[in-house]
């Protein structure tokens, strides 16, 4: 590693001027809620960093998460910073296959013991190890395997970070998440699907800067990204404030920007920085093209209750239960109102008249 | 387990235990109420008393003689604020709707969110009102049981933190949702075996009362 170039000389040869790194460094500093005095920190420590060793491992998934993370936009310094790490092991980009790839993890893992990073995508299946392999080699056992040695695990989109997609109802992988098998290293959830690529950037900048992880919230993501709740910083929060909802995606509200909740937005449980951050180049979010936030960077996203079901609708079929609550209830409560009926029939007959025997005995006595 | 899990559970399972609950409690509640039978009327009808029996319903809910002073005053204005502003929340909040329309496919306009608010502020402030005068009315606190606070907390709760839901205040949404919800589901869970029941039993009373009269020509 000593002979390889540091991250500057690397961005150099691609073509990135000092100002326009700097101008990343305090994009970085600012996006990761850093003092501005911080941008100079970091601008050094990536100069100086050498390109670490990532090895990135991919399980059930889509490649959705590279795709989003590769093709952000060319040519963003994000990708090149992406380019600058050292990719030693990713089956969707690396030229080697077969088992040369895996010689090459298995040497990348060894020269660089206990301080390569390690990035997952996609969930791990528990249920058959079948179900996916990469060279013979289960996820599971691989996944153990590369995490024993490596110095944090970032799991990249919501396949990795939460179980996502394979995840969702009923399961039939028996597909979990990272965290859910490793739990002696550091693991960093940089969710969504896919997620922001400025994100995984940020945690890689300050990896490199401060050689630890940012702050993280309590499902394992990035505070600097995932502090921000999508329906507070959403530009059309004062259209739900006053109740003007789009009814349909092609009504007069919808034309008119007003919100998506009835339309099953779920921005209000949300936690990214689409909002600020946005995609494609600072273009748009979702909501700002007119469509409701999907949740896709929260646990369980695909079984929320329908993408265009309302966030207050329940989540799941109440029909059963409620059908048999009242079959039950009506069974109890006839049987019970028969009883009580019987023993006011049964009460009435045993109810001995006063004659007027009776109450002459009275007067006699 | 993590909040957002708890969300998922009382958005669904949830829900659906305490909806089946609720009718379970109610269907015999009221089967019970009906098949009990009421003793054979010897004498000769007037009228059937369905009209008279709704217009019972309607005249009880006024003021008598279209004087509230000859009611308690404090209970009537505060009770009266607080049922119509529960009324108007409970129906009248889109996010309220859309429940109805996925349980039932029933939906109706909504006001829009401001109105609603407002009548939130004016339940929320009643029901504390008339909790003071609970608790500082010699007579009342002596007639009160401990079901008496415990149906007004359960009512109360889903007010309150649905108040704190649609505005953000203090916690996290996801939380703010969970409580919300939850808070109504255990309302559900509670009602059928509680006082609540006479959101649907007064009307019942009520109706008999104004039959019974219609029947034998007397107003009520
Ligand atoms: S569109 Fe979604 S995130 Fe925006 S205000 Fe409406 S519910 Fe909130």
């Amino acid at each position: 590693m000593k002979n390889d170039p540091s991250l500057l000389e690397v961005l150099r040869q691609q073509g990135v001027s000092r100002r326009g790194f700097l101008k990343f460094c305090a994009a970085t500093a600012s996006l990761m809620a850093l003092p501005p005095g911080m941008a100079p920190v970091i601008a050094k420590a990536l100069e100086q960093a050498h390109r670490p060793s990532v090895i990135w491992l991919s399980f059930q998934e889509c490649t959705g998460c590279t795709e989003s993370l590769t093709r952000s936009h060319a040519p963003t310094i994000e990708g090149l910073i992406f380019d600058a790490i050292s990719l030693d092991y990713h089956h969707t980009l690396q030229a080697a296959s077969g088992s040369a790839a895996e010689e090459a993890r298995m040497a990348a893992m060894k020269a660089n013991k206990g301080e390569y990073l390690l990035v997952v995508d996609g969930s791990i299946p528990t249920a058959d190890p079948g179900y996916s392999t990469i060279a013979g080699i289960s996820n599971l056992e691989m996944l153990r395997e590369v995490a024993a040695d490596a110095a944090a695990i970032i799991a990249v989109g919501t396949c990795a970070a939460f179980g996502g997609l394979p995840h969702a109802k009923p399961n039939p992988t028996g597909a979990v998440a990272v965290s859910d098998i490793i739990t002696d290293k550091p693991i960093i959830n940089v969710s969504g699907c896919p997620p922001i690529p400025v994100v995984i950037t940020g945690v890689l900048a300050h990896f490199l800067t401060f050689g630890t992880l940012p702050k993280l919230d309590h499902l394992g993501r990035p505070l600097a990204f995932y502090g921000n709740n999508i329906h507070d910083r959403c530009y059309r929060r004062p259209f739900y404030e006053r109740g003007q909802f789009a009814e349909s995606f092609d009504d007069e509200g919808a034309k008119k920007g007003w919100c998506l909740y009835k339309l099953g937005c779920k921005g209000p449980v949300t936690y990214n920085a689409c909002a600020t951050t946005k995609w494609n180049n600072g273009t748009s979010f979702p909501i700002e093209s007119g469509h409701g936030c999907l949740g896709c960077s929260e646990p369980n996203f695909w079984d929320l209750g329908g993408f265009y079901n309302a966030l207050s609708e329940p989540s799941v079929n109440t029909g059963n239960a409620a059908a048999f609550g009242l079959v039950a209830g009506a069974a109890v409560g006839a049987a019970s109102g028969i009883m009580a009926r019987k023993e006011k029939d049964n009460t009435s007959h045993a109810h001995q008249k006063v004659t007027v025997n009776d109450l002459k005995r009275g007067e006699s006595q | 387990m993590n909040i957002e899990a708890v969300l998922l559970w009382i958005r669904g399972p949830g829900l659906g235990l305490a909806l089946g609950i609720f009718l379970f409690g109610m269907a015999i509640k009221l089967l019970e109420i009906f098949l009990l039978g009421r003793k054979k009327n010897l004498a000769a009808v007037r009228s059937s008393g369905v009209a008279a029996g709704f217009r019972t319903i309607l005249s009880r809910s006024l003021p008598p003689d279209g004087n509230i002073l000859r009611r308690p005053r404090f209970t009537f204005i505060f009770g009266y604020a607080f049922h119509i502003g529960l009324f108007v929340v409970m129906f009248f909040l889109a996010p309220h709707i859309e429940v109805s329309h996925a349980l039932l496919g029933l939906s109706w306009p909504a006001l829009p969110t401001p109105v609603v608010d407002v009548f939130t502020i004016i339940s929320i402030i009643a029901m504390m009102a008339l909790l003071w005068h609970r608790l500082t009315s010699p007579l009342l606190k002596y007639l009160t049981t401990p079901q008496d606070y415990l149906v007004w907390a359960l009512t109360f709760a889903p007010l309150l933190s649905g108040y704190m839901a649609y505005h953000h205040l203090l916690l996290p949404y996801t939380w703010l949702l969970s409580i919300h919800i939850g808070s109504v589901e255990l309302l559900l869970i509670l009602f059928p075996f509680t006082k609540l029941t006479h959101a649907f039993t007064l009307f019942i009373a009520r109706w008999y009362t104004g039959m019974m009269a219609g029947q034998k020509g007397v107003q009520s």
